[in-house]
């Protein structure tokens, strides 16, 4: 099988003119290309909504501070987070699995290529509707361009009465149409996991990555649905009069954090899964072993998974519920400690007794190892409800969920960069610019999110364009800046490193890594086709079975 | 402008002495400052870990049963990843042979499933039962009650009982354990949603619209606790600030009683009267014993008892005061406050009228 990939590596396609490029791009159904095209996209808007994160930590450098008006402040803390959550981390999350997944599973495509294109092309839209609302979203009202309403949008701040022109429409659209593409994706995932595997590839013999994106998509079913419902019933209630979260007419606006939670907490979900799958891919071969416990793993990820759905009013600790409903929620917030610690020590248990390899994106992965540990101990902090009481909506949760977010989600993402760039682009990415691009980034986010931790318990809570002095706030709102500057400057290595290694970077050959899923059978980039005779294994791990014919996988299955 | 804004409102040092003091600490006193930050004596540091009050008491303490547990989490899982990392790398030298592969093993994942199983149980029992005895608690008859009503940017305080109505700055009695006066708090919103925040005496609960919740407090000393509103509720959110005095009983008694007092009537001011009854002030605002009873705004009837004005946004001066009725946004920009647009002599009028309220 891989002997007559690796005949195959020399073909490249001929080069085209330039608008017949682009057109194929843009036309493409291609699994591969929609991927890459998620991934830029994502990468484009990365870039994008850390500028508006810049622009906020420069604002809160000093108590009041006159760097941006509180206008301002406020549309970039609703689009930095609307971004970073809806174009930036779902998105770049799907574009890897839209890459991987039928490679990993030896298919030639998803199962439905064209909504597949049309997914992602929802997605773009969405994204394009939220930043035209810079341009569109004054309407006759001189409101202020850009919604300020938070990237939750809690009710009743969205109704016409307190949010008037068009920005507050634009942000509901975008996250509407968006909706759409995300579910499709969703849809697509699961179909083509459950339909499109090469033969003998058992659900128990899938690479973790998969079924993981399986679980991911099942959530994005169920979670995005109710989200995409409720942007709905909010455009009925700015467009045609109705109430379901007009207050003043008798609306809910509890209804409103419901709908939003029962979407955003199994949204957590939907992007650390993902990030759970990158690790269990990329620590067993920087260690040279299998993962530890894999039908463990994918139990505690189903369990993840159910329980995530019955947890959503760990949110809403502090809006008045009765102390029997807030005991139930703090039981289900903790038990799901349980699953995520299991996956945990098995990434331990992995390393343990192994080989490791410090490249970067084993790098990465450690790091997020240490990282989501703490993410995870402060969300137990959290999820304590009357902890919660003094922690909810200060900055120790937006550092609880940049921990989460960046501290895992991200690094993890940076890990899967680093390790299938060469799969993507057929280059070598510049070993020593990943290492500095890693510690720049390491020393830069726990300057952030460390000490963002600290003015939380001091009392400051989060969405405040400015603050008194003299509260013990200072200080460390100036550390957490300066952090901010240091992975801004990261960043920059990172895309540098990326834009020139993949013109210039070394011929990375089918499989650099000495990996065991079917992606590193194939040439680097693989041809359209995927592989050029379907592949049939025998384990989960198939290049190991022939690499080492005299101790294959499959006698310990 | 910024510039003379600041200095009007109260705020002396410059952008550039801020940055130099701020790299100053940086550097030389981050240690220092991490030990010390969480104690610090009576100081205007809202600090969750110095409680001055039984709902925030019973926070802490669970607050640091739970911090021990995860510190022992971490240390443990901590431990093992870095001996982890520095016994298994690869050496310098190595053969190339793979490791021993190894898939799995029943009885250790069994062991790292039970002891988190056991470890959430007893979070869990310690929490609910300060989730009971916080929520359940039944007010005494000696309670204070009090209605708060969160406002596009301030605090509106209902004292149902003494018929008192103010803003922003709520006089509580403090409570001893042998005679407790709690204050009850009912939460109610004339908008958009708020958050009723004061770290030192409890944790927050929200204030909805089209619905009612309640919180309460005990204070245990006497003194002035800051707190905020904690859930975002519009431009102005960063400055709806909120203070809470807690006066010995008799200090409360006499607020109390002067509180209850209608607005005192001089004929000094009665120019400035006459301005604030006759423009756009009376919709908005109510004194009372006077026609003007709007409830959009402040109650100003004792405007001159309070330390701040905005809601706490600037000091209650005279300066500020003008400032304030001239360009509300010099210290709140897009406060619902508009710009009177008064000439000078009527500015001084209106504001001698203003400090007449006592």
């Amino acid at each position: 099988m891989s002997s007559e990939s690796i005949a195959l590596a020399g073909v490249r396609e001929p080069s085209r003119p330039l608008g017949l490029l682009i057109h194929s791009w843009i036309t493409t159904v291609d699994h591969k290309r929609l991927g890459i095209l998620y991934i830029l996209y994502s990468l484009l808007f990365l870039v994008i909504g850390g500028i508006e994160a810049t622009i906020m930590r420069i604002q809160l450098i000093v108590p009041h501070n006159h760097f941006v008006s509180p206008q301002f402040f406020n549309q970039m803390f609703t689009m930095h987070g609307t971004t970073m959550i809806f174009f930036v981390a779902m998105p770049i999350l799907f574009g890897f699995g839209n890459y991987l997944i039928p490679l990993m599973i030896g298919a030639r495509d998803m199962a439905f290529p064209r909504l597949n294109a049309f997914s992602f092309w929802m997605t773009a839209f969405g994204g394009l509707l939220l930043y035209f609302s810079f341009v569109g979203g004054n309407g006759l009202y001189g409101a202020g361009a850009a919604p300020d309403v938070g990237w939750f949008a809690y009710a009743p701040l969205t109704a016409k009465t307190f949010s008037l022109g068009h920005s507050t429409d634009f942000w509901t659209l975008s996250i509407f149409v968006s909706g759409f593409g995300s579910i499709g994706v969703g849809a697509n995932f699961v179909a083509t996991i459950l339909c499109m595997r090469c033969p003998r590839m058992t659900l128990g013999r899938m690479p973790l990555l998969v079924w993981l994106y399986l679980i991911t998509a099942v959530i994005v079913l169920i979670a995005v649905s109710p989200l995409t419902a409720a942007q709905a019933m909010l455009c009925l209630d700015r467009f045609v009069g109705s109430h379901f979260f007009d207050t003043q007419a008798g609306g809910s606006a509890v209804l409103w954090m419901h709908f939003f939670w029962i979407f955003g907490h199994p949204e957590v979900y939907i992007l650390v899964i993902p990030a759970f799958g990158f690790m269990s891919e990329i620590v067993p071969v920087f260690s040279r072993k299998p993962i530890f416990g894999y039908p463990v793993m994918v139990a505690a990820t189903v369990a993840i998974a159910f329980i995530s759905m019955s947890v959503w009013a760990h949110h809403m600790f502090t809006v008045g519920m009765n102390s029997y409903g807030n005991t139930f929620f703090v039981l289900t917030t903790m038990i799901i400690a349980v699953p995520t610690g299991i996956k945990i020590f098995n990434w331990l248990g992995t390393i343990w007794g192994g080989k490791i390899i410090f490249k970067t994106p084993m790098l990465f992965c450690l790091a997020f190892l240490f990282q989501f540990l703490c993410a995870g101990l402060t969300g137990i902090m959290l999820g304590a409800a009357p902890f919660n009481w003094q922690l909810a909506n200060s900055y120790f949760v937006v550092a609880h969920f940049h921990y989460v977010i960046v501290g895992g989600i991200l690094f993890a993402t940076f890990a899967a960069f680093y390790y299938w760039f060469p799969k993507m682009t057929g280059r070598m990415y510049n070993e020593t610019l990943g290492k500095i691009h890693f510690w720049l980034f390491v020393l830069g986010f726990h300057l952030t999110f460390d000490f963002m931790h600290i003015p939380g318990l001091l009392g400051m809570p989060r969405r405040i364009y400015t603050y008194e002095p003299g509260r013990g706030w200072d200080t460390w709102n100036m550390i957490v800046t300066l952090g901010a500057i240091v992975q801004g400057i990261a960043i920059l290595v990172f895309v540098a490193n990326l834009l020139y290694s993949a013109f210039e970077g070394k011929l990375a050959g089918n499989d650099p890594w000495d990996a065991w899923t079917l992606e590193w059978s194939t040439s680097s980039p693989p041809p359209e086709y995927n592989f050029p005779v379907i592949p049939e294994v025998r384990s989960r791990r198939p290049l190991w079975d022939v690499k080492h014919p005299e101790d294959p996988d499959w006698l310990y299955e | 402008m910024a510039c003379r804004t600041l200095e009007t409102v109260g705020i002396t040092s410059s952008l550039r002495a801020r940055l130099k003091r701020g790299l100053l600490f940086l550097f030389s006193g981050l240690t220092l400052r991490c030990s010390a930050v969480f104690a610090q004596a009576a100081s205007p540091v809202p600090n969750i870990f110095k409680p001055e009050s039984t709902p925030a008491d019973d926070i802490q303490r669970l607050s640091v049963f739970v911090l021990i547990i995860t510190a022992l989490i971490f240390i443990v899982v901590f431990s093992l990843l870095v001996y982890a990392i520095t016994k298994y790398g690869r050496r310098r030298g190595d053969d190339g042979s793979e490791p021993p592969q190894v898939y799995g093993s029943n009885q250790v994942e069994l062991a790292w499933t039970v002891v988190p199983v056991l470890i959430v149980l007893v979070l869990f029992l310690a929490t609910a039962r300060v989730i009971q005895s916080v929520q359940e608690a039944i007010p005494p008859a000696s309670a204070v009650q009090v209605t708060a009503v969160g406002h596009q940017y301030w605090w509106e305080f209902r004292y149902p009982a003494l018929g008192i109505v103010t803003a922003n700055e709520l006089h509580v009695p403090v409570s001893d354990r042998g005679r407790p006066t709690p204050t009850y708090i009912k939460l109610l919103s004339a908008d958009t949603d708020h958050s009723f925040w004061v770290p030192q005496l409890a944790g927050k609960t929200d204030l909805i619209p089209n619905r009612i919740n309640s919180m309460w407090i005990d204070p245990h000393a006497t003194g002035m606790y800051v707190g905020q509103c904690a859930q975002y509720c519009g431009t102005q959110h960063a400055k709806m600030l909120l203070r809470i005095y807690v006066d010995t009983p008799e200090q409360f008694a006499d607020w109390v009683a002067a509180e209850k007092q209608p607005a005192q009537a001089s004929d000094d001011v009665a120019a400035g009267r006459h301005i604030f009854e006759s423009t756009a002030c009376v919709n908005c605002h109510a004194v009372t014993g006077t026609m003007a009873d709007g409830r959009f705004g402040p109650d100003l009837t004792h405007l001159m008892s309070r330390a701040t004005i905005a809601a706490g946004a600037a000091t209650n001066t005279r300066e500020n005061l003008k400032l304030w009725m001239r360009s509300p946004d010099a210290i709140k920009p897009g406060s619902l406050m508009p710009a009177m647009n008064l000439d000078d002599h009527d500015l001084e009028l209106l504001t001698a009228y203003l400090e007449s309220l006592k």
